[in-house]
């Protein structure tokens, strides 16, 4: 936070000693600020995940008389960080799960259909449940699809079979990708590690349960039955270049075989081979014993379909939405916002930055609403506790310019293995983000 | 956690222990407090001979105390890596030596009453 004031620090680390912890380490955003205003505008929110629980009741608290709808079918809210820790056997898969109706707050209307198209000209939602939803003003928080199907012989149903695990599919095929690893570690074998080419949530959680695999192996003694293989998608770890050398660093120290610009195209479940894009053109199989598959990711086919999309590049073809960077206002399309995995910003598919992004949002539209403006942005914050083994992690915070953002600068070293940063990963991290889906961090 | 309220600490703390631990702690620490505070307030002195005893046992709350937090974090003294990490655990340390000094104290002038003139 380096527009944060030195008595910010100041308050976060008495906020620690009287926490006895780390708790109150956690990166955090603005808070709810108490002036509300009246409007009867009507605000759809798509999703009701992290980022559209959290604006969801934001909202409610700041705007007297919106007629405010959330659509999404979904009656499990899954909280995302946790599904490393249950791939790495520390919390059963329930831990991630609890139920969309408990966060939502009352005085809103929950649609439990999905959104089946967008008219952002119309300004116009339309939902499975068959209903047409029009609005004044569009938050769209649908996160992302996991496109397993991109990768040529793969799909939801191979996981936890055959070697193959997928920390990201949900609370249960983490807990079958840990059972996966469990074996794995104590038979030994070849470990195969990837990342997609495409923008991903949380970018560090690929390299965070390579380190853990190897941790497993090593208390095990059976590290030296092994070989573990990390395919790096470009020419390096991170995307942040100071991250990128130090886990470079703790690659190296920890033995591992990276391989640079190689993107998994296909795998083979019943031969365990995964083939892999090379920079030449050509392909590389590499047979494994166990592998954690990362499928590229896009937006979901709605807002794919409609018209809200960077138009070209990259961002196009995966869909995220076109939304000034700093704002989350779309640029095209002025009564609409994207906020959280779904945005196409150049950083933020992680709750950190949800947390960081909603209240942003929350500001712009009330500023909006009110014919007025705010210059409360959205720096690019994220977040990631990158775990380097069961009792360490690094607690990295970086910006759109790539800078480092520590929470406590001189207290809480980013870039060193400390157990104060496992703690707020693996106990301080959940109650705060169900503070922020409620509204209160 | 800009502003954090009490019940951001509560919540987290819930998290952390678990709803039934973390409230069963909260209630034992007050009581004992209490009972502190009442034994001093009726016996209107410090018993430098009980106060020995439980000065004897502050290596053991220190000790427990520590354990306890890498028990409930599923992590290890080797899992220390900085200067944060080290004064955070003197810290746990400390509470854990001063709660067992207040505890033995208390449960020494609870049972036995108050003790010769000194």
């Amino acid at each position: 936070m380096p527009d944060q004031p030195d008595f910010e620090t100041r308050r976060r680390l008495l906020g620690l000693i009287a926490a006895g912890g780390a708790i109150s380490a956690l990166p955090s955003a603005p808070a709810a600020r108490a002036q509300t205003i009246q409007s009867s505008a009507r605000i759809v929110i798509i999703g009701a995940g992290a980022a559209g629980t959290a604006i969801a009741n934001r909202l409610s608290t700041r705007i007297d008389g919106a007629q405010i709808t959330i659509v999404d079918p979904r009656q499990r809210h899954l909280y995302q960080p946790g599904f490393t820790l249950i791939a790495a056997g520390l919390r059963p898969a329930e831990y991630s799960v609890s139920a969309t109706a408990d966060w939502l707050p009352r005085g809103i209307t929950w649609i439990e259909g999905a959104a089946t198209g967008i008219d952002p000209e119309a300004k116009r939602v339309t939902t499975s449940t068959g209903d047409r939803l029009d609005y004044d003003y569009l938050i769209v928080a649908s996160g992302l699809e996991l496109h397993y199907e991109g990768i040529e012989g793969m799909s939801r149903d191979l996981i936890g079979q055959n070697g193959i695990g997928s920390v990201y599919a949900g609370p249960e095929e983490a807990e079958a990708t840990w059972r996966e690893m469990d074996r794995f570690t104590d038979e030994g074998g070849v470990g195969l590690f990837t990342r997609p080419a495409t923008e991903m949530k949380c970018a560090g959680a690929p390299l965070k349960y390579t380190f853990l695999t190897d941790d497993y192996a090593r208390r095990k003694g059976t590290r030296d039955r092994m070989e573990i293989i990390y395919c790096a998608h470009s020419g390096s770890l991170f995307g942040v270049p100071i991250v990128n050398e130090k886990v470079r660093m703790l690659y190296d120290r920890q033995g591992f075989d990276t391989r640079y610009n190689r993107v998994m195209t296909a795998i083979d479940p019943g031969r365990k081979i995964a083939t892999f894009r090379t920079p030449d053109g050509g392909s590389e199989e590499i047979a494994f014993d166990f592998t954690n598959v990362i499928p590229p990711m896009r937006a979901a086919q709605v807002v794919r379909d409609g018209g809200l999309s960077w138009q070209t590049g990259a961002n196009g073809e995966q869909g995220w939405i076109e939304v000034d960077q700093y704002t989350l206002r779309h640029t095209r399309h002025d009564t609409v916002f994207a906020v959280g995995d779904v945005a196409g910003v150049p950083k933020g598919k992680t709750a950190a930055s949800a947390k960081w992004q909603v209240p942003v949002v929350e500001d712009q539209l009330i500023a909006q609403i009110a014919g007025g403006q705010t210059d409360h942005i959205y720096t690019g914050y994220t977040s990631c506790p990158l775990i380097t083994r069961v009792g360490r992690a690094m607690l990295i915070e970086f910006d759109y310019n790539n800078d480092l953002v520590p929470s406590f600068p001189g207290i809480i070293a980013p870039l060193e293995e400390l157990w104060v940063s496992w703690l707020i990963k693996e106990i301080g991290l959940k109650a705060t983000y169900n503070a922020m889906l409620r509204g209160r961090a | 956690m800009e502003n954090p309220t009490i019940g951001t600490f509560i919540a987290v703390f819930e998290e952390m222990f678990g709803r039934g631990l973390f409230w069963g702690l909260v209630v034992l620490a007050v009581v004992i407090t209490l009972a502190y505070i009442f034994v001093l307030i009726r016996d209107r002195s410090v018993s430098w001979r009980k106060f020995l005893l439980a000065q004897l046992f502050m290596p053991i709350g220190a000790v427990a105390a520590v354990w306890f937090v890498f028990a409930i974090t599923k992590s290890h003294l080797r899992d220390i890596g900085g200067p944060i990490d080290l004064i955070l655990v003197l810290g746990i340390a400390t509470l854990g030596a001063v709660g067992a000094a207040i505890l033995v104290y208390t449960v020494q002038s609870v049972l036995k009453g108050p003790g010769p003139a000194e």
